[in-house]
């Protein structure tokens, strides 16, 4: 009976922690977790079951996203954009009416209806139109991906809003790497001082144009 | 008369002092009590209680501050795990998901802790890696173990030495952000040739509970075959690819990038989940360490009544031994 009560409070006590902490700030992704728990893999269900029947076989990532909508017959009228970083997910099922990414083939804009698309960006302007409104992101290289159902996946390591980048210190690192890069020996150096001038010189770009 | 008195009283403290389920770090004091106990020396007894007491309650106390400690870091890790789920979902959507895939040079990546007392979160990941060894290694494919993390290492270089192609450990030192695990995700792709990475972590869903999930990551060939042969990846040729000079060079970009969001995620999942187990870990072991200390004040209450009585017997009997 001790016993009982004792992990009554524990669990009380945990629970009250977890739900004051994350019930504050509704998080995109931070309930996911077990949106389809039974099915998985079968065959690799089945192989594992033949090498270890005492253990139960680990669950992949597939059970813990909600399946996507499968292609709808006409066009929707509305882009579904999930914008992805490492530390955030800045957009997470945004309904929008475009958006204007930075490919390394030149600024792609990506209506409803697109062509199933893989691209790789390259560092540049990211805007994402609602009507009215345009947000305007500065992000380093990454990948999107739009698929056939019109729902579009940017991923980005780093994203910045544009009025928080000092012109000032853009023009000084400009400066800065394209010294760098005259005065660059081996390869590397060479790579890394250019790499540099490419992200400074689309910084200063976005922020003019 | 008084002695054997003495001598009962000093056989009944042997069985009580053994009875409690020992936390292993006191059992070590265990054995030398039992022989003082059962001899039935009065004052020094006390004394012996009285320090397993002392060693008991300072047990609580630490293991109830590493639960604190590792609640608080709990808090902040989880925000930060949470935040970096929405990363991997792009590419399962893509690529799908294809843990029974086939090939010919698999890659284990284990993710275990630096740090113990975390319950048994490591062991899970080991045992998941070991037979996720047997059911790919076959006559035509091999299977090696990149091992991140002491404990996992410690477990793993027992009876797979051979297997083992990378070792890395302290990745908690700094604080973790995606710059070091993409530098680590380069390593590894760097020095091991692969067709297949497997990594193997717990994901946290809450802070008692840890699911063992493995994520598969394919080299662009395999991709390639995989696509051209249906099945999950199938329309993967309907994408136009922009960017990039060719199609692979385009799908070996995306797997890099793949492998380290992947790897990013799972780092940070199993770093919540080792806190959440210590948290449990450390939560029980304090309880039983309250529960211990509960037997051991009775019994210490019972050896200091009992040494009084038996000075009470001594002093009443010798005092009527000299009227009668």
């Amino acid at each position: 009976m001790f016993r009982q009560v004792a992990h009554r409070i524990l669990t009380r006590s945990t629970t009250t922690y977890s739900a004051g902490a994350a019930a504050t700030i509704r998080r995109p992704y931070s309930t996911e977790v077990v949106a389809d728990a039974s099915s998985g893999d079968s065959a690799f269900v089945e192989a594992w079951k033949k090498v270890a029947p005492n253990i139960d076989p680990p669950k992949t990532p597939i059970q813990y996203m909600e399946p996507r909508p499968p292609t709808p017959s006409t066009l929707p009228s509305k882009l579904t954009v999930n914008f992805v970083l490492p530390y955030s997910a800045e957009l997470s099922k945004a309904e929008v009416d475009m958006v204007i990414v930075p490919a390394t083939t030149g600024q792609m804009g990506i209506l409803p209806g697109h062509v199933p698309t893989i691209a790789e960006l390259k560092p540049g302007l990211l805007s994402v139109h609602e009507g009215n409104d345009v947000k305007k992101y500065f992000i380093s290289s990454g990948f999107a991906f739009v698929h056939s159902n019109s729902y579009a996946d940017i991923l980005a390591v780093e994203a910045i809003p544009l009025d928080r980048i000092d012109q000032a210190q853009v023009q000084k690192g400009l400066s800065e790497f394209t010294q760098k890069l005259n005065s660059a020996s081996t390869d590397l150096d060479k790579a890394e001082a250019q790499i540099g001038v490419d992200v400074h010189s689309a910084l200063n770009s976005a922020l003019t144009g | 008369m008084a002695m054997a008195a003495l001598r009962k009283e000093g056989r009944r403290f042997a069985p009580l002092v053994s009875s409690p389920n020992p936390i292993n770090a006191i059992r070590s004091t265990l054995a030398p009590t039992e022989e003082q106990v059962g001899l039935g020396v009065r004052s020094i007894s006390t004394q012996v209680v009285r320090n397993r007491m002392k060693s008991v309650r300072n047990i609580q106390k630490i293991t109830k501050a590493m639960k604190m400690v590792a609640a608080s870091k709990l808090r902040a890790i989880q925000v930060r795990a949470e935040n970096s789920r929405g990363l991997w979902q792009p590419f399962t959507a893509l690529l799908g998901d294809t843990p029974s895939v086939n090939v010919k040079k698999n890659v284990i990546v284990t993710i275990s802790s630096d740090k113990g007392l975390c319950g048994g979160i490591n062991s899970t990941s080991v045992k998941i890696s070991r037979a996720l060894h047997k059911i790919n290694s076959g006559p035509d494919t091999q299977c090696k173990y990149v091992v991140l993390g002491e404990k996992g290492k410690a477990q793993l270089i027992r009876d797979s030495k051979k297997d083992i192609e990378l070792i890395m450990t302290e990745l908690q030192k700094n604080f973790l952000n995606y710059t070091q695990v993409s530098v680590l995700a380069d390593d590894i792709l760097k020095n091991v040739e692969f067709d297949a990475l497997r990594i193997v972590f717990n994901k946290f869903q809450s802070v008692v509970s840890f699911l063992p999930t493995t994520a598969t990551v394919l080299s662009p060939e395999i991709v390639e075959r995989e696509s051209e042969a249906g099945g999950k990846i199938g329309d993967l040729d309907s994408y136009e690819i922009e960017g990039g000079e060719t199609k692979s060079e385009v799908l070996q970009n995306l797997a890099e990038f793949q492998f380290s969001c992947v790897m990013f995620n799972a780092v940070l999942e199993n770093a919540c989940s080792e806190q959440g187990a210590r948290m449990s870990a450390m939560d029980s072991s304090s309880r039983n360490a309250g529960d211990m200390l509960d037997r051991l004040t009775l019994t210490y209450n019972r050896t200091r009544q009992a040494s009084i009585t038996t000075e009470l017997i001594e002093i009443i009997s010798g005092a009527s031994a000299l009227e009668g």
